[in-house]
């Protein structure tokens, strides 16, 4: 620095932003890499996945030496037999997708909803004022409670599992946003007016931002209520979806089918989460949490 | 924007003349006036405001009181600063220096009285630096310092400006990286960076080096004096230090109960060193006035 200190001229400064600003990108994580890494994100680590294999081999154990009943808990290569058997016949795949499908717009209903009222009622007081009261007590009715009227209401149609699903997401999206736009440090908001930020830059660089990380714990406890609820509105009312085949095989005493439905739940929840999560490692890089080294 | 230029030069005394070029306008000035070692008693005799006759009022805040419910925090303040100077504004926590800062920078209003800027014709820009960085921690260093550009220049023009600053305060090879990783001194050169980014004719700092510890806060008083000789912009710091403020500035401001208790001329001879009889002497006269003793 001391160079650069006595000549201290900003024009011989400037003349070398040439190597800075390559060095600026260096900084930056290389791409190449970080799609590596982030392949084996989608699963996590892969020490995570000594434990659910080593409990699957002792499974399988018991149940071929029969310590455990097939009709209490089918093995797991008989769930892979059932796996193997609904994939071919189709019924698998089509009650993924659909279940999926259900999930997805539910959350994306609810969760814009959420996010739009959340952000509103984060930053005006008036929004606030008038609805948040209202949304409060709303909230403390749990949503699957509201069961038999949905049924009433829309019968098994899809529009019932849309509306649970959408409201059991737009509680935690909602609260989380408003949340994270309230503890905004108010410091760097009047950092920002100070330099001259619009009202929209404000939002955009400072709020936003700010926020964000909140928004991501909402999201990902939202994704676990989308499931949640998913399941429990299709054992209930529908004629199609993973949750109606669980039912359907405890009807006719196929545990292996029950035993699958539950895995590929937890695989489901577990594909949710990791998007989720690599999602926030994407938005908040800057955060320390987030460095790697 | 067009492309900022200084020249300092340095004449065989050592006494730095630096003229400064800006933007629009072509404004040269003279660096703080020559010292008289000889006879510091006549200096201090002399009211703050005559020295500077020559130059043109930076600001000039007439009568100026904030009142909080039925507290009134401060309670008529008559200053006038000169461009360039460099003004240190000391008092007891609680006494209304934040306050008068935010009131010079505009983030807050008076109850009473007047604040002019320059000749309160053309816009002169105003930069406050605060206690705390507030870097935008999801914004990479170079992109923190672009934040001083808002509404000034944008895209490339914007990141070579701001990357020249970065170089000026050391950082240039810190550009790329997030605040994070940055050290407290790190960061609050980062943030007087940004607070230089604009060019402003008048810099406010509320205690920005407050926080750091001793040996980074002499590091930051040279680098902060120096980009203040380069630039030529009035410098109002708000500090705890009496010292700091002796070291640095042109002028020394004892605010207690709202009002100006002392306007005391700093006439030493710069670059100064710590620790002289002068300076011993005169922060005496700070510290007497600072609890009630003269
Ligand atoms: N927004 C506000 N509302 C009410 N009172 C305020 C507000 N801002 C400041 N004050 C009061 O004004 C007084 C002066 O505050 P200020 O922050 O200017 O002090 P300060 O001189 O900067 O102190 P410090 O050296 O501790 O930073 C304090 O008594 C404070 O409580
Ligand atoms: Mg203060």
């Amino acid at each position: 620095m001391s160079q650069t200190a006595t000549s201290a001229t900003l024009p011989s400064a400037a003349t070398s932003t040439g190597p800075q600003s390559s060095s600026a990108a260096r900084a930056r994580p290389a791409a190449g890499g970080g799609s590596r890494r982030a392949g084996w994100a989608l699963f996590g680590n892969a020490t995570g996945w000594i434990l659910p294999a080593l409990i699957l081999i002792g499974w399988e154990a018991a149940s071929r030496t029969g310590l455990i009943s097939p009709n209490v808990l089918a093995a797991p290569s008989a769930v892979a037999e059932a796996f193997w058997r609904l994939l071919l016949s189709g019924e698998l795949a089509q009650n993924i997708w659909i279940s999926s499908l259900r999930a997805l717009s539910g959350f994306a209903i609810g969760g814009a909803i959420g996010l739009v009222l959340g952000l509103a009622n984060g930053l005006s007081a008036l929004s606030r004022n008038l609805t948040d009261t209202t949304l409060q007590m709303i909230r403390n009715i749990p949503h699957l409670a509201l069961i038999p009227l949905v049924i009433l209401w829309f019968g098994i149609d899809e529009e019932a599992k849309l509306f649970l699903v959408a409201l059991g997401v737009f509680f935690p999206v909602y609260v989380n946003t408003l949340l994270g736009i309230q503890s905004v440090d108010p410091q760097l908001v009047e950092m920002g007016r100070a330099y001259g930020m619009s009202r929209a830059a404000l939002f955009v660089r400072v709020i936003l931002p700010g926020a964000l990380p909140s928004i991501f714990v909402g999201l990902r406890y939202a994704l676990g209520i989308m499931w949640l609820t998913l399941i429990v509105a299709e054992t209930i009312a529908a004629s199609s979806g993973l949750g109606y085949m669980a039912m359907q095989a405890r009807e006719f005493l196929l545990i292996d089918v029950v035993v699958l439905s539950i895995l590929i739940y937890a695989l489901l929840g577990k594909l949710a989460d990791s998007l989720a999560r690599l999602l926030e490692r994407r938005f908040l890089q800057w955060h320390p949490a987030f460095q790697t080294a | 924007m067009t492309a900022i230029t200084f020249t300092a030069a340095r004449t065989q005394s050592g006494k730095t003349t630096a003229s400064r070029r800006s933007a629009g306008a072509g404004l040269a000035k003279q660096a703080a006036p020559a010292p008289l070692e000889d006879a510091p008693a006549l200096r201090e005799a002399l009211p703050a405001q005559e020295q500077a006759t020559e130059r043109k009022t930076a600001l000039s805040l007439r009568g100026l009181k904030r009142r909080f419910g039925d507290k009134e925090v401060l309670k008529g303040i008559d200053v006038d600063i000169p461009e360039g100077q460099f003004v240190a504004i000391i008092g007891k926590s609680g006494c209304g220096k934040s306050t008068l800062l935010r009131l010079i920078t505009g983030l807050d209003q008076p109850s009473d009285g007047t604040l002019t800027v320059g000749d309160g014709q053309q816009d002169k820009r105003i930069r406050i630096m605060f206690q705390e960085p507030r870097l935008l921690p999801w914004a990479r260093i170079v992109e923190n310092v672009e934040v001083g550009l808002t509404g000034i220049s944008k895209g490339p023009a914007a990141r070579e400006t701001a990357l020249a600053l970065l170089a000026e305060v050391g950082l240039a090879d810190r550009a790329g990286e997030w605040p994070a990783v940055l050290s407290g001194g790190q960061r609050q050169r980062v943030a007087l960076a940004r607070a230089l980014a604009a060019k402003p004719a008048i810099l406010a700092l509320d205690e920005p080096l407050g926080a750091l510890d001793a040996l980074t806060r002499i590091d930051m008083q040279r680098l902060l004096e120096r980009i203040w000789r380069q630039e030529g912009f009035a410098a109002v710091l708000v500090t705890h230090d009496v010292t700091e403020a002796v070291a640095l500035a042109d002028r020394v401001i004892v605010i207690d109960e709202g009002a100006i208790a002392l306007d005391l001329p700093i006439p030493l001879p710069r670059p100064r060193r710590h620790g002289g009889a002068e300076m011993a002497a005169l922060e005496g006269r700070i510290l007497a006035a600072l609890f009630d003793e003269a």
